[in-house]
């Protein structure tokens, strides 16, 4: 069997495809029974991938190695418990309408791209994974149609990702005419013979990167990402907020270290840029926000700029920064959008930071989760986020990136300011509004999950950091 | 005069450029801005053409019906989103798309 590597998403597709069939059928009422079902098929895909063989399929268009497969755990992570609790929101944020049928497959699909482009070993393929899980959020952002900021986010969403996928393309394309082959391996190769990198290749460097960072939402091309953030349904935002992110920052890792290997020296400095930006934009831009979904959006583009530091590092130190990083964050988002999808009150979601105020005293274990995250978020020891950030920066001072990594500590002291503004609301303040009643079950489960990874992940730092190590390793040997 | 490979790099760079500028300079049409889309892949395709004609290589000429395939659906959901935008908000200027702000 040819396509054995490839099996995972072979059959998450055929169940995506029978559930638009069943859905067409039954209409809305199904959305719910189907969230599960995607749940399930996708835990089912992850546990086949394991048993997969690993190896190259497609005469090399697709590769199932270690990186693939600690990238997919995360997505799946990520999906399973992003569809698990927009199943159990039903009604959308404003309380009116149902959920559509097609959010549970749309995230399916958008899950197998993300799937499709950790493992693509070819510009094409690398392409055709990014557009299946762009244009799927796409009209993700933008499922509740009767709503004017989910439109408006996804007309933002549309026009400015298809503008970065104009770039990756154009840059595709330039790395293409000048290494004479779309094959990672090969361009490898075409790299390494050139020596020193052409004037044509370092172009078409700087346009993929440019079209990598949009989807990563590092800055500076993070313009769309706040609005995205507060205009979709929070469901949507989450599952944008976890997935998507673990995936580009793989696809990123996979693409730099290894086809373009050989260049580091032309895009070393560029991800360091885009790095100290990110971080830096990251924690001034959250100063001001009021509305905690527009928060968390500039708190993402903070924590993808220190992924990126372990990036910058171009060793295989700073790839398993990176990657124990965008674990670690995943868990930490997961843990902030289920305390954000808890806030409701009188049956309508609320969204500014003010709505937490006392909220200690109301729901004592949602305020306990979220400070946890909001101190692992801020760096603050023992707590996971202090690790993720010392393994980038330990990294990054390896390879002698000393102002980078000042930098990262200084945004890090800056963003400390708002994550813990949250804490002392919670804490400290008189609740004005009494928030809704306790925490569903289900945000719970989930809440408490990620918690329990964040507080203990430095008894038991065990799976993450020895799987990143050995993806890191195998992905620069080759 | 023989066209060589530089002219057709030449043209579409010029292409891609005009597509960039028509995303960012133009302030009145959504419209515009989904044409300015196209008009950047396609100078994409050009590119991967030529270097594929060049360098006696197929796989960017497969490359290049794959982006004809995939603009398509993006033209698609890029239109079915701006129309709902529309019923929503009554216009598609560009002006006009600012509710969320800061």
């Amino acid at each position: 069997m040819l396509a054995m590597p490839l099996l995972p998403e072979i059959l998450l597709s055929i169940v995506g495809m029978c559930l638009l069939l069943i859905g067409a059928f039954s209409g809305n009422r199904v959305a719910k029974p189907m969230c599960y079902i995607v749940a399930f098929s996708l835990v089912g895909s992850l546990l086949v991938g394991f048993l997969s063989p690993s190896g190259a399929a497609f005469g090399g268009l697709f590769i199932a190695d270690k990186l693939a497969s600690f990238a997919k755990t995360l997505i799946v992570i990520g999906a399973v418990a992003t569809v698990i609790m927009a199943a159990g929101r039903s009604v959308s944020a404003d309380g009116v309408g149902p959920m559509r049928f097609e959010q549970p497959v749309l995230m399916l699909f958008a899950t197998i791209g993300m799937m499709l482009m950790v493992s693509a070993n070819d510009l094409i393929s690398l392409y055709i994974g990014l557009e299946l899980q762009s244009l799927s959020l796409y009209v993700l952002a933008a499922i509740r149609r009767d709503s004017l900021r989910a439109t408006e986010a996804g007309l933002k969403y549309f026009v400015l990702g298809a503008l970065s996928s104009g770039m990756l393309l154009y840059g595709a394309g330039l790395i293409y005419g000048y290494t004479g082959s779309t094959g990672f391996d090969a361009i490898q190769s075409g790299v390494a013979e050139m020596g020193q990198p052409s004037l044509g290749l370092v172009v078409g460097i700087v346009f993929l990167l440019a079209g990598l960072a949009f989807k990563v939402s590092a800055a500076p091309f993070h313009m769309w990402v706040p609005d995205v953030y507060e205009g979709a349904d929070t469901p949507i935002t989450a599952f944008f907020a976890a997935a998507p992110k673990a995936a580009a920052l793989a696809l990123f890792a996979r693409v730099m270290a290894d086809p373009l290997a050989g260049a580091d020296q032309a895009w070393g400095q560029i991800v360091a840029v885009i790095a100290g930006l990110s971080v830096v934009i990251g924690a001034l831009g959250a100063l001001a926000q009021k509305n905690i979904k527009r928060l968390l959006a500039y708190s993402s583009i903070g924590h993808v700029g220190f992924a990126l530091i372990g990036l910058a590092a171009a060793s295989e130190a700073g790839v398993r920064g990176l990657l124990i990083y965008s674990a670690l964050y995943l868990f930490m988002t997961l843990a902030a959008f289920a305390c954000v999808m808890a806030m409701r009150r009188g049956g309508r979601a609320v969204e500014t930071i003010d709505d937490l105020a006392g909220a200690s005293r109301t729901h004592p274990w949602m305020a306990f989760g979220l400070a946890a995250v909001m101190f692992s978020m801020a760096g603050i020891p023992p707590l996971a986020g202090f690790f993720g950030k010392l393994y980038v920066l330990g990294a990054a001072v390896d390879s002698g990136l000393y102002v980078l990594a000042v930098v990262g500590v200084l945004a890090s002291v800056v963003s400390c300011f708002y994550y813990i503004r949250i804490i002392k609301l919670m804490y400290f303040d008189e609740a004005t509004d009494i928030l809704d009643g306790p925490m569903p079950r289900d945000l719970g489960v989930v809440l408490a999950i990620a918690s329990f990874v964040i507080l203990f992940f430095i008894v038991l730092p065990g799976p993450i950091v020895s799987q990143a190590t050995l993806a890191a390793q195998q992905l620069l040997q080759n | 005069m023989i066209i060589g490979l530089g002219h057709y790099l030449a043209v579409a760079a010029v292409l891609f450029t005009l597509g960039i500028f028509g995303i960012f300079l133009n302030r009145r049409n959504v419209i515009v801005i989904l044409m300015s889309i196209e008009l950047m892949l396609l100078a994409v395709n050009i590119n991967l053409v030529a270097f594929s004609a060049f360098n006696g290589d197929l796989a960017g000429q497969a490359f290049a019906v794959f982006i004809l395939t995939v603009a398509a659906a993006e033209a698609a959901i890029g239109l079915a989103i701006l129309v709902v935008y529309f019923r929503n908000r009554g216009s598609i200027a560009v002006e006009d798309v600012n509710v969320m702000k800061g």
